[in-house]
């Protein structure tokens, strides 16, 4: 690397190289709903919503746990806010969308802000060990919920309605909204990364001490990015309810929250787009497997250990440690 | 209301020996070794099927309690030699994430060896039965078996860890890493061991729960969660935070499960107050450790500050 | 009144005493150097005055408040700004990112989302200005884990001077340097001398004597002198306990 560089030459390109990427992805999500009717897989467009919402997740969990080295082991909670958000809402008659995400948003940043101002008085250990048991606390808050079919769940009656239209009902409309807003929401997460607030937040991962010695304490900083994630992941549950048409706790059990950091640390972390194509990745090899044996959930396992043994930095990691080996 | 009282703090009792069995050996491997480990709970889980093969292969609790015994060392060792031992020097992300995979292995292969109906193991002939406490109260025997085993485990691992070389080498480790290594000690031989340690108490904390309920693929996954409680409250690398812990743990869930409804009777209407109370108590105890957190970081025993 | 006032500091590890009632001045403006054998608790004096460490007793106040119960962040704000023995930067920012942050933390609010940081063109001014200043303006668009050591130490001062502090305090800013290296970080301090005080913690007795105005003398967590370079040049006490060692090596 050129050690004269001009400040800024070269990370803009690595981060554009990033954009493109991510706009590869979303191409090809745009073009799935053709592909379905090509070959007249109906259940094409089902997977691909639910493959959109994991990626909003997966997303979200890496603004905290790349970008400010939060090992957050209860994410998968915020999906179920999301998911109930819709469900009870319904269940009083108010259907639309944006109220729905609005309410799971609200809820959500209320738990994530005390959930994480006791969490992050702690780190390392500590911390994954929390926000695993705070997970499971709202698990089995809503396994005892039995108005809304405790452990079993419940079935959705209609799925969100948009402006006043049943539009969500067609499966190709709720993919594209899907879709719409894993593209505003990485957008959204893109500018937040490379703002004031993303500055502190990386700096904050890199040498907490340092940030305070220039006068910035990191839990306000981390605080908010926790909230914030918390509150996008919500959105993603949001997603997935009306996809599933169906909610029920297992959408929070602390498998789930596994999932999404494997998810994030699949297409390397701290690196939004990588994030993304780690939902794409993970799910589609879950469902790989799940074709080829009813034990995929061994060699998902299997997999797992031998990245993480082997390929410390995800498909990124190794995708640069190919390309560099070219070179 | 006494008697169901007392009946209650015995059942909290123990699960809390139970969980103190299984949390022990975590806290241990968190502290000296700084591993977090997802996979303590499925080995609590393999002692309970170890057991049962063994026990019906010979037809006696017993001697498949002992056949269960070398057979969980060897799980140990082996998971702590694959699996554990390239962990050590990486990022407690990369840990996490084997050991998650760690869970999916080993739950996925149990259903496969032995199916996914729940087994049973008989209970032992000598500790069936109930026997009175005070006035009409019964308790079973096995039960106050299980409370015994393990408060005589626990003394045994008070005279390990503070009357012994090994244990005040984990001591030491579990406040200083860095000066076990300078006081010359062979770190990997000492970290197997703690390993295996704490797989061996799982293991029997599985095998003993065993005759009282099903056994099944699910069953690591509740303790395991409730474990980290224990330890998170307890204090990482403390035996006796773990203890207390455990027991706290236990008992208010237990009693919280049966009294919180009654109690909320006092302040609503009964049918409310038992709707309420059903979803209160199974958070009681994650409420429970955010306000001891919230007092106390690093636990009530724990002694580092991170 | 004096700018930074230290009152009767205690602070021990168990049975052992690393501050005993040290009390100190700084006046605005000036390079208070604070020198002593290694052990005599140097660092844990620095760490009380910045707020990394709590001290059992005793007070710190800038210009007359006390700030002794205020956190390291909040005596930034103050101006009271240090920099590390230890090299203590953000590895994977540039060096003008890691320069950038600390004018950041002083200047306009932190929690802005959306607008790009890295084209905010007062705050890399800024920073380009402090980089100047500590002489690594030639470095600004490196990565700050591909900086030498003695380039490290420029950074530390450059973001401490970034702070815009009304004390700053260096823990031993030439630790590992020699040469030109350390000649030319003298002539900076030099230059930088007046416009705010500076607490200066050092071994190098060339340089301490060369700059400061006032020198305090701790062995064992205790002041036992201070005052200007030639007094404590001449202090019987200074010399058996600690200069005379140097001058016999």
């Amino acid at each position: 690397m050129s050690v004269s560089a001009p400040p800024t030459a070269r990370r803009p390109v690595l981060m554009s190289a990033r954009i493109w990427f991510a706009l590869l992805i979303f191409a090809g999500f745009a073009a799935l709903p053709l592909i379905a009717v090509v070959t007249d897989d109906p259940f094409l467009l089902l997977i691909g919503t639910r493959i959109l919402a994991y990626a909003i997740a997966a997303m979200a969990l890496d603004l905290i746990l790349g970008y400010g080295a939060m090992v957050s082991f209860g994410h998968a909670a915020y999906l179920g806010f999301g998911a109930y958000a819709v469900a009870i809402l319904n269940s009083y008659g108010v259907t639309d969308l944006t109220l729905h995400i609005t309410f799971a948003v609200a809820i959500s940043a209320l738990f994530a802000t005390i959930t994480g101002a006791i969490s992050l008085r702690t780190r390392g250990v500590y911390f994954i060990m929390i926000t695993l048991a705070f997970g499971q606390m709202a698990y089995f808050f809503f396994v005892s919920l039995s108005a809304y079919g405790g452990d079993d769940g419940t079935p959705l009656a209609t799925r969100s309605t948009l402006f006043g239209s049943a539009a969500l009902e067609d499966d190709r409309v709720m993919f594209y909204v899907a879709l719409a807003l894993l593209i505003a929401l990485f957008i959204v997460a893109t500018r937040i990364v490379g703002s004031r607030f993303g500055r502190v937040l990386i700096g904050t991962r890199e040498n907490p001490v340092r940030m305070e010695a220039i006068g910035l304490s990191p839990f306000r900083y981390q605080l908010t990015a926790f909230v914030i994630s918390g509150c996008m992941t919500s959105v993603a549950g949001v997603i997935l309810a009306n996809q599933a048409e169906f909610v029920s706790p297992a959408f929070m059990s602390w498998h789930r929250s596994g999932e999404l950091i494997v998810m994030v640390v699949l297409g390397g972390i701290g690196n939004l787009t990588g994030a993304i194509g780690g939902a794409v990745v993970a799910l589609l090899l879950e469902d790989w497997l799940a074709v080829l044996t009813e034990h995929w959930r061994l060699l998902f396992g299997v997999f797992l250990i031998l990245m993480v043994l082997y390929s410390p930095h995800g498909i990124t990691g190794a995708l640069e440690r190919f390309t560099r080996g070219r070179k | 209301m006494t008697n169901l009282f007392i009946l209650q703090l015995l059942n909290g009792a123990q699960l809390g020996i139970l969980l103190f069995l299984i949390a022990a050996g975590l806290t241990l491997v968190f502290g000296i070794m700084d591993v977090i480990n997802l996979a303590h709970g499925v080995l609590y889980m393999i002692g309970a099927y170890l057991i049962a093969t063994f026990a019906a292969l010979t037809g006696s609790f017993w001697a498949g309690l002992l056949l269960m015994l070398p057979a969980a060392l060897v799980v140990g060792l082996v998971i702590e030699r694959l699996v554990i031992r390239p962990l050590y020097a990486r990022s407690h992300l990369d840990q996490v994430l084997a050991t998650f995979g760690l869970v999916m292995i080993v739950n996925e292969g149990v259903k496969i060896l032995w199916g996914a109906s729940p087994l049973s193991v008989p209970m032992p002939e000598l500790l069936s039965g109930s026997i009175p406490l005070i006035g009409p109260l019964q308790y079973p025997v096995y039960r106050l078996a299980i409370i015994a085993a393990g408060l005589g485990i626990a003394a045994g691992l008070y005279v390990l860890v503070n009357h012994t070389r090994v244990g005040m080498l984990l001591r030491a480790g579990a406040t200083n890493r860095e000066m076990v290594s300078a006081l010359g000690v062979d770190i990997g031989k000492l970290f197997s061991l703690v390993f295996a340690l704490g797989a061996l108490l799982a293991c029997f904390a599985g095998a003993i729960v065993a005759p009282i309920l099903s056994v099944d693929t699910g069953m690591g996954e509740s303790v395991l969660i409730l474990t980290f409680v224990v330890v998170v409250i307890g204090g990482i690398g403390s035996i006796r935070g773990a203890f207390m812990g455990a027991l706290l743990v236990a008992i208010v869930d237990t009693l919280g499960r049966t009294f919180g409804p009654i109690l909320l009777r006092y302040v609503m209407e009964p049918s409310a107050a038992g709707q309420t109370g059903r979803m209160l108590a199974p958070m009681l105890v994650y409420i429970l450790m955010a306000a001891i957190l919230f007092a106390r970081p690093q636990g009530l025993f724990g002694q580092r500050t991170t | 009144m004096s700018l930074l006032s230290v009152r009767n500091l205690c602070k021990n590890y168990g049975a052992l005493e690393v501050t005993r009632d040290v009390s100190l001045d700084v006046q605005p403006g000036e390079l208070h150097a604070i020198i002593g054998p290694n052990g005599a608790g140097k660092t844990t004096l620095i760490g009380q005055l910045s707020g990394q460490i709590e001290p059992d007793s005793g007070t710190v106040s800038l210009e007359g408040q006390d700030i002794t119960k205020r956190s390291m962040a909040e005596r930034v704000h103050l101006g009271l700004a240090r920099s590390f023995q230890i090299t203590s930067i953000l590895p994977r920012f540039t060096v003008l990112e890691n320069v950038a942050l600390a004018v950041q933390a002083r200047s306009g609010s932190s929690f802005r989302f959306f607008a790009p940081v890295a084209t905010e063109k007062p705050l890399n001014d800024a920073a380009m200005q402090a980089l100047v200043e500590a002489g690594l303006a030639d470095r600004a668009g490196v990565r700050a884990s591909a900086l030498s050591h003695g380039e490290h130490r420029r950074l530390e001062l450059a973001i401490a001077l970034a702070t815009e502090p009304k004390v700053l305090l260096l823990d031993e800013p030439l630790a590992g340097t020699g040469g030109e290296e350390a000649d030319a970080f003298i002539e900076r301090l030099r230059a930088l001398k007046g416009r705010f005080a500076i607490v200066l913690i050092e071994h190098d007795m060339e340089a301490v004597f060369a700059l400061a105005d006032r020198i305090s003398v701790l062995v064992y967590g205790e002041i036992i002198a201070s005052g200007t370079p030639d007094v404590i040049r001449n202090d019987p006490k200074v010399r058996a306990a600690y200069l005379g060692d140097e001058e016999a090596a």
